[in-house]
């Protein structure tokens, strides 16, 4: 465990949930994964449940978190993380299973299983991070970027005539998940939030309510070429403006119907 | 009250979808995952209407791409899982295979085949020979069981979860949808009580247990050298398995002037043509790959050595042909083509077939 201070300074504390040995974590600078990480990382260690995690990756930039936690960890195929942690929480009920992916990997190539996952109510915990484009292979055209956004992909802006609008992923799993859903859009530009709904996903999990879903609205400052300032605006403002951040649905909310 | 396993032995008329659903019982398996397509849908019918009484598991999925992905992540937890398709679902399947391949899971595909390409039929053909040793982006690390019987659809079976778990590759039961289909009498048996020995299986992720060192599985890989180490690890494994689960068939090839090559349920068609051709005198033999991967390629060569022609049959465009062709590869038996992308093979064909060369 790291000294909590140097120099008579206080130094933020790792969460004991990090497998310290590969930090700093591989992601570019101004990346919000690593935030949306560190608040999984504290509720595991709130919740003192390190030993039943299975922490499931998708492909893209969340891959990197293979080895990011001291927890079993499990690095699927693009969009397959969903079926993997349903496959092992359907086979043993005991484990505690996290699937982190991205928007593509959640609202493209496995949007099936998550729509699927969502009505069937499977108890797992899926946390996706919406950064508005496909981050590692170079910033194209994502499920989720905004209207007029320019990517790779789309160079000229998306133009919502040809490919529609950005995917509201909680709206539809809590549109179609049965009760005990716990459903939220959280944002790293609220970290105190974010982690008050990772906390109560997971919870939702272990109370076996049924399917728990965040998302959390990231930065990918590297693909939007984008500065600090101007990054920080667009999560805090552009996105939050089309992905109205908060709780969509909680069991208790559902039950008091 | 959840039964154990399956009792004793019992003599049993059934269709081989039944035999397979059963088969699983006695292989004591934990869950399966599927999806519906013909002809393997009974496996499903059966499994969910036996599974309660047996304490075990069935989840259907969204499509054939969970179905294998949802598998993986039951074998990983430690449970004996398996998932069932033909053709096109088969197609769906081979990329959670590819990940089984190179994770080393011990993951459980029955295959019935149907016709092909896409659609095609619902019946039968042995079209998906290549895509089930080879499918996917890889080297084919795969255990094949071809089967012909009903009575190897439940033996094969119960070995295909034991080699999955002995050697952690993905292993698979290659039937078709006439095996699947059909009825005919066979054995079921409890493994145990008639001394097959059902290899234990255990967690990769999720055990609890104080002090437990975490793992962190992956299929991503940062260099050309670093991929190319795992994939000689594994080629070596495989290299090194192979020889220890090779099985095949073979009746009077010494001195056959002409070989039979089949594999599945081409193969009894065979059975029936050289018994025919045998008590006519004439010089036949046969000779079957019971797993197709890996293949008998040695056992092949030396059974048709003496031979001047081998006949390869089967319900594909040169699938199996192809395979054999590698095996006896510089041999002096010609080998002579017959192939039937699709159709069924019988055994006056396969006779008229003989009497052709």
């Amino acid at each position: 465990m790291q000294e909590l201070k140097e120099n008579n300074v206080l130094q933020p504390a790792m969460p004991k949930s990090w497998n310290e040995e590969t930090k700093p974590h591989k992601f570019c600078p101004g990346c919000g994964h690593g935030i949306i990480l560190k608040a999984v990382g504290e509720v595991i260690d709130e919740l003192g449940i390190q030993d039943k995690i299975v922490f499931g990756c998708d492909i893209g930039c969340s891959l990197l978190s293979w080895d990011f936690f001291a927890c079993d960890s499990v690095q699927t195929h693009h969009g397959r993380t969903t079926p993997v942690i349903t496959g092992m929480k359907r086979a043993n009920t005991d484990i505690i299973g996290i699937a982190y992916m991205g928007d593509g990997g959640g609202y493209a190539i496995g949007s099936q299983h998550l729509f699927n996952a969502a009505v069937r109510g499977e108890k797992i915990t899926i946390i996706l991070c919406n950064n508005c484009n496909y981050g590692m292979t170079g910033g194209q055209m994502a499920p989720t970027t905004l209207p007029g956004m320019k990517t790779e992909t789309s160079p000229y802006g998306r133009d919502v005539e040809q490919t529609g609008y950005p995917t509201k992923g909680p709206e539809m799993v809590a549109a179609v998940a049965p009760e005990g859903a716990y459903v939220a859009r959280g944002t790293i530009a609220n970290v105190r939030q974010l982690k008050g709904f990772i906390k109560k996903a997971l919870e939702n999990q272990m109370a076996g309510n049924g399917i728990s879903f965040v998302e959390c609205l990231s930065s990918c400052p590297t693909n939007w070429r984008t500065n600090a300032k101007q990054t920080w605006e667009f999560v805090e403002k552009d996105m939050a403006q089309y992905f109205k951040v908060g709780e969509l649905r909680t069991p208790q909310a559902k039950e008091g119907k | 009250m959840a039964e154990v396993s399956l009792q004793g032995e019992q003599r049993v008329f059934m269709t081989g979808n039944e035999v397979v659903a059963w088969a699983a019982v006695a292989a004591k398996v934990d869950i399966m995952y599927g999806y519906p397509i013909t002809p393997q849908n009974e496996i499903m019918h059966y499994w969910t209407r036996l599974a309660p009484k047996y304490g075990k598991r069935f989840l259907q999925t969204e499509d054939e791409i969970s179905a294998g992905f949802t598998m993986l992540g039951g074998v990983m937890t430690g449970r004996k899982a398996f998932t069932a398709t033909a053709g096109p679902g088969n197609v769906l399947m081979q990329e959670s295979c590819v990940m089984a391949e190179m994770m080393r899971l011990p993951a459980v595909y029955v295959i019935q085949q149907r016709g092909g390409p896409s659609t095609a039929t619902v019946i039968y053909a042995q079209q998906e020979t290549t895509l089930t040793c080879f499918g996917g982006n890889g080297e084919g690390h795969r255990i094949v069981y071809s089967t012909a019987t009903h009575q190897e659809l439940f033996d094969y079976t119960i070995k295909a979860f034991n080699a999955a778990w002995t050697y952690r590759f993905p292993s698979f039961v290659l039937g078709d949808g006439y095996q699947a289909k059909m009825r005919e009498p066979l054995t079921i048996y409890d493994a145990e009580s008639k001394g097959v020995k059902l290899v234990p299986t255990e967690p990769m992720v999720g055990e609890f247990k104080p002090g437990k060192q975490f793992k962190h599985l992956r299929n991503t890989y940062n260099t050309e050298e670093e991929l190319y180490e795992v994939v000689m690890a594994n080629q070596r494994d495989w290299d090194a398995m192979a020889p220890k689960v090779v099985e095949w068939y073979e009746k009077d090839c010494q001195d056959a002037d002409v070989v039979f090559v089949c594999h599945g349920v081409v193969s009894r068609a065979a059975m029936g043509a050289l018994d025919e051709l045998r008590a006519q005198g004439k010089k036949v033999g046969l000779f079957r790959p019971i797993t197709v991967r890996p293949f008998p390629e040695k056992q092949l060569a030396d059974a048709v050595k003496n031979a001047k022609k081998v006949l390869v049959a089967e319900s594909a465009y040169g699938q199996l042909l192809k395979m054999v062709q590698v095996a006896i590869c510089g041999g002096k038996a010609e080998i002579v083509p017959m192939l039937r992308p699709g159709i069924g093979i019988t055994t006056e064909e396969l006779v008229e077939e003989y009497n052709k060369l």
